[in-house]
């Protein structure tokens, strides 16, 4: 995010887009409808009518994966009409003029064809925004998780320039991190490309950096990512695998294909707190203390470095993470000093990457910090771009064309699946399924779907109906509900039983190698 | 403007217009006690537990909805504001059934701490013989109508904190209960079980039924800590007795959540204690099932396969996956492990999901 959540109770107007905040971030949710009580306004966007449409002055309920379409009509009439920010375009900002030819190729007209939206809704948003600056942009997973994630995300962040709300208290382009620590996992560098701190792993400098700190050669070639990875296990490119805390048979799209690839490894090691779908194919499985159990820190996605605590003690012979990967570093041959969390993350994470060097443990007793951090008096930064003045010079345009997702609804599936993450439960219920209560509040997958479809394919609430793809193919209870747009099959991957995963579309983002969970084609037949 | 000055016990004190007698008393360090106050929402005046005298007023005013205004002369510490404190509690303590030894709230219950303090004596009122029963039908929140003051705080929480409008005051008179729209269970209305309503009621008429019978507050150690799910990271309280955790509640004031956490927050606390936790290293068998080990078996043959692996096909043969659940300092020690010892940038999480 580049602003904070404090800013969310403050801000006079919303646009959120691909987040259904109130099951997925609902303590976030609950600031932004503190705000539309106080009067701000928020445009919802979302092909499905999720809780906060209830606050929304305007829902636009566009079809999946018409985003980029709908985001550049609104962009055509912001110039069209004169509205954009022409002084903060003009300081603050290059690329105006590939930007403005490619949105002239969407007027509202065509947005509407592609995305579902009315004409006259794109120009009222339009409008409404221009009034009303800044905004704050929210986004979610229902922009990243398309073949198109990164060029959505882009999208995203040219309307907000467009309209000059980068770079102000209650702006910016914030994306909800779905996961604790995901933030955190990209600042560390578990990441093919870059070392903690974003330094390029192929970048001499911030390669000599780190072999002076770390005492070894390094290997400047960009690594693989996880679709890469998997790929490279059935060729025998990839021999050893080694999957720490993540339930990739069950996360990962199109779980046949995935257990394949996990089946034919030669060597697989697992770090984990429970047995999973995915420890079935390790040959060694190391049992993790699990969090309450260690003391480390979790990056938030304000970029707030906040403080873990062990409160109690790991079961059995449960040891820490980090004190795993130290004792096979040993047994390779290197001798780590660090021997907790202070002190990897005070004398090693806060020394090698900028942006953490004024965060160290005493710091963050009660409040986290916001990195970047430069030094130790400094207070942290609430928002990223101050009065639009970007890290890297000038925010950069960057001009983007609608691509429609990789599988869509045709004659055989003439539905298109969207998934997501529900309310009691979380992932592939590891934590949540064990946690009293939470299976009662919810205790099975469904397939959503709107009373048009139950209608015409005479289904009735919780019947038994079978979903399946090109993939593959599940038999779940249907629940009809009004959320759902006519054509739309909603479900999430929480349950092994009917997770969506056998079904969705193992296609990837080009760039950032998101798959596209959020689009794939499915047909449903009742049971 | 002018600085706005009242007169607080005799002592002249700054405020700014729009703070109420309550607030300026508490930056004063003058102690007030609330019962249905609820920071940053709007005072409703319910429970009179705030009563202060100003001097000019016909009758003692609640310090908590009543703004502070130029010149006032405000006392809180008189013996009528006494008497009239001691009867409000005299009042609540005789309308519900508080029976403080069975209480789950005992010990950090609000109305037992001002019986206490304004020395209220047993047995003034009798306890009211009817009250609506219990309802406990959801697997997480226990609502026992014979606690509640009607102070409302569980209302706002709801309402004005966390915006999920599941429940507000209904009937009249004696008969005002809490309720659902409906009066239906918690389990079959809107409630979503953030559990905001629970944290924030001063008695025991609102009590975590995970919590129960597990431990007394005395008993029990604080922890401070971040959820373990989304991206929000909310701060929360880990209530911790004897090896074990047995409630989380919100950090009043923390940044960012200030208080708030939702149901998986709150209540997903539990699965560390789970006895299919894993407890000791596994190596898988020539058949396919896994066996105990000791930590050094299962560390060298990983390290063993990994350097014979790198030798034999190179580095970019060993690939790893980080956790994005885990700590910032689990994902650093493991990409070292990739890039200082293995050799090779594989290294990557689900960034994506
Ligand atoms: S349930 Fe608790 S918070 Fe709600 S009105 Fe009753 S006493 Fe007050
Ligand atoms: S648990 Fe949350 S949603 Fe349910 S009644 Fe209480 S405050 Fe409202
Ligand atoms: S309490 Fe809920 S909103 Fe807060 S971090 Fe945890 S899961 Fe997210
Ligand atoms: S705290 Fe003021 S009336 Fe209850």
């Amino acid at each position: 995010m580049t602003n904070s959540f404090a800013d969310f109770d403050k801000a006079k107007m919303f646009f959120v887009i691909g987040s259904n905040m109130t099951e997925a971030h609902p303590v976030a949710a609950s600031f932004v409808k503190n705000a539309v009580n106080a009067g701000a306004q928020l445009v919802l966007v979302d092909p499905r009518r999720t809780a906060l449409a209830d606050f929304a002055k305007i829902h636009l309920p566009l079809k999946v994966g018409s985003d980029i379409a709908l985001l550049n009509g609104l962009m055509h009439v912001l110039i069209k009409e004169d509205l954009y920010a022409k002084e903060y375009v003009q300081n603050c900002t290059v690329g105006f003029e590939e930007l403005r030819a490619a949105v002239e190729k969407y007027p509202p007209e065509r947005a509407e064809e592609i995305s579902g939206v009315p004409v006259e809704q794109i120009v009222e948003v339009a409008r409404l925004l221009a009034a009303n600056r800044p905004a704050m942009l929210i986004y979610t997973l229902g922009i990243t998780e398309h073949t198109c994630g990164v060029n959505n995300v882009l999208s995203c962040a040219n309307l907000q320039m467009l309209l000059g709300n980068v770079g102000f208290e209650c702006g910016g382009v914030n994306p909800l991190r779905g996961q604790n620590n995901v933030q955190g996992a990209c600042d560390m560098g578990a990441l093919p490309n870059v070392y903690p701190g974003y330094q390029k792993v192929n970048e001499p400098a911030a390669k000599a950096k780190f072999e002076k700190a770390w005492g070894v050669d390094l290997d400047d070639k960009i690594g693989l990512m996880i679709p890469a990875m998997m790929d490279g296990l059935p060729t025998g490119q990839v021999k050893a695998f080694y999957i720490f805390g993540e339930n990739l048979a069950n996360t990962e799209p199109d779980i046949s294909h995935v257990e394949h690839c996990l089946e034919s490894a030669e060597f697989v090691v697992a770090n984990d707190i429970f047995p999973t779908e995915t420890t079935r194919f390790a040959d060694v499985i190391f049992p993790a203390a699990a969090w309450s159990e260690d003391d480390g820190t979790f990056t938030n996605s304000e970029r707030r470095v906040n403080r873990v605590r062990k409160a109690v003690n790991p079961p059995g012979q449960a040891k820490p993470n980090w004190w795993v990967f130290k004792q096979i570093a040993k047994r390779m041959g290197q001798d780590w000093a660090s021997n907790s969390g202070q002190e990897i993350w005070d004398n090693e994470i806060s020394v090698l990457a900028p942006q953490m060097a004024g965060i160290k443990f005493e710091r963050i007793e009660h409040d986290g910090l916001q990195w970047p951090v430069p030094d130790l008096n400094h207070l942290g930064t609430p928002f990223l771009h101050k009065e639009g003045c970007f890290t890297c010079g000038l925010g950069n345009f960057k001009a983007v064309e609608w691509t429609p997702p990789a599988e869509v609804a045709d004659e055989d599936f003439p539905l298109v699946l969207s998934t997501g993450r529900r309310l009691y439960h979380y992932h592939t219920r590891t934590q949540t399924g064990r946690s009293g209560g939470l299976n009662d509040l919810l205790g099975q997958e469904t397939a959503d779907i709107s009373v048009a479809d139950a209608q015409r394919l005479g289904i009735s609430q919780g019947q038994k109906v079978a979903v399946s793809s090109r993939r593959g193919r599940v038999e779940v209870a249907a629940r009809v509900t009004p959320e759902v747009p006519p054509g739309m099959v909603w479900m999430a991957f929480h349950f092994r039983e009917g997770c969506a995963n056998w079904l969705t579309n193992p296609v990837y983002d080009p760039v950032s190698q998101t798959a596209e969970y959020k689009a794939c084609a499915v047909k449903i037949e009742p049971l | 403007m002018a600085t706005a000055k009242l007169s607080l016990n005799s002592k002249e004190v700054e405020f700014t217009p729009g703070e109420t007698i309550l607030q300026v008393a508490w930056r004063n360090g003058v102690k007030i006690p609330t019962l249905c106050y609820l920071k940053d929402c709007t005072p409703t005046g319910a429970c009179r537990i705030c009563l202060v005298e100003v001097t000019g007023a016909r009758t003692l005013v609640a310090s908590c909805a009543t703004p502070a205004s130029n010149g006032m002369e405000v006392f809180t510490d008189t013996e009528k504001v006494h008497r009239a404190r001691r009867l409000a509690v005299e009042l609540m303590l005789g309308s519900g059934e508080h029976n403080c030894l069975l209480c789950e709230a005992n010990g950090e219950c609000k109305l037992q701490e001002l019986a206490y303090e304004y020395g209220v004596s047993a047995g003034r009122f009798e306890g009211a013989s009817q009250h609506y029963p219990t309802e406990d039908q959801n697997p997480l929140i226990i609502r026992d109508f014979s606690k509640c003051i009607l102070c409302g705080r569980c209302v706002q929480a709801c309402n004005e904190v966390q915006v999920n409008r599941a429940i507000g005051f209904g009937y009249r008179g004696a008969e005002a209960k809490i309720i659902t729209a409906g009066d239906r269970p918690y389990d079959e209305s809107d409630c979503v079980f953030c559990g905001q309503c629970v944290q924030v009621c001063p008695t025991g008429a609102l009590t975590e039924k995970k919590a129960k019978g597990l431990g007394r507050p005395w008993e029990t150690k604080k922890v401070r800590t971040t959820c373990p799910y989304c991206g929000v990271g909310c701060q929360l309280w880990l209530h911790v007795k004897g090896g074990k955790v047995i409630k989380v509640t919100g950090v009043e004031g923390a940044q960012p959540n200030r208080g708030r956490l939702c149901v998986k927050g709150r209540f997903g606390y539990d699965f560390i204690h789970s006895p299919e936790r894993l407890t000791s290293p596994l190596i898988k068998q020539a058949d396919g099932s896994f066996k105990e080990a000791s930590w050094d078996e299962a560390l060298d043959l990983v390290a063993e396969r990994f350097t014979e692996i790198k030798q034999k096909h190179g580095p970019d043969a060993i690939a790893g996956v980080s956790c994005a659940r885990s700590t910032n300092e689990d994902s650093y020690q493991m990409q070292k492990l990739f890039r200082a010892v293995i050799g090779t940038n594989n290294i990557d999480h689900c960034a994506r999901t």
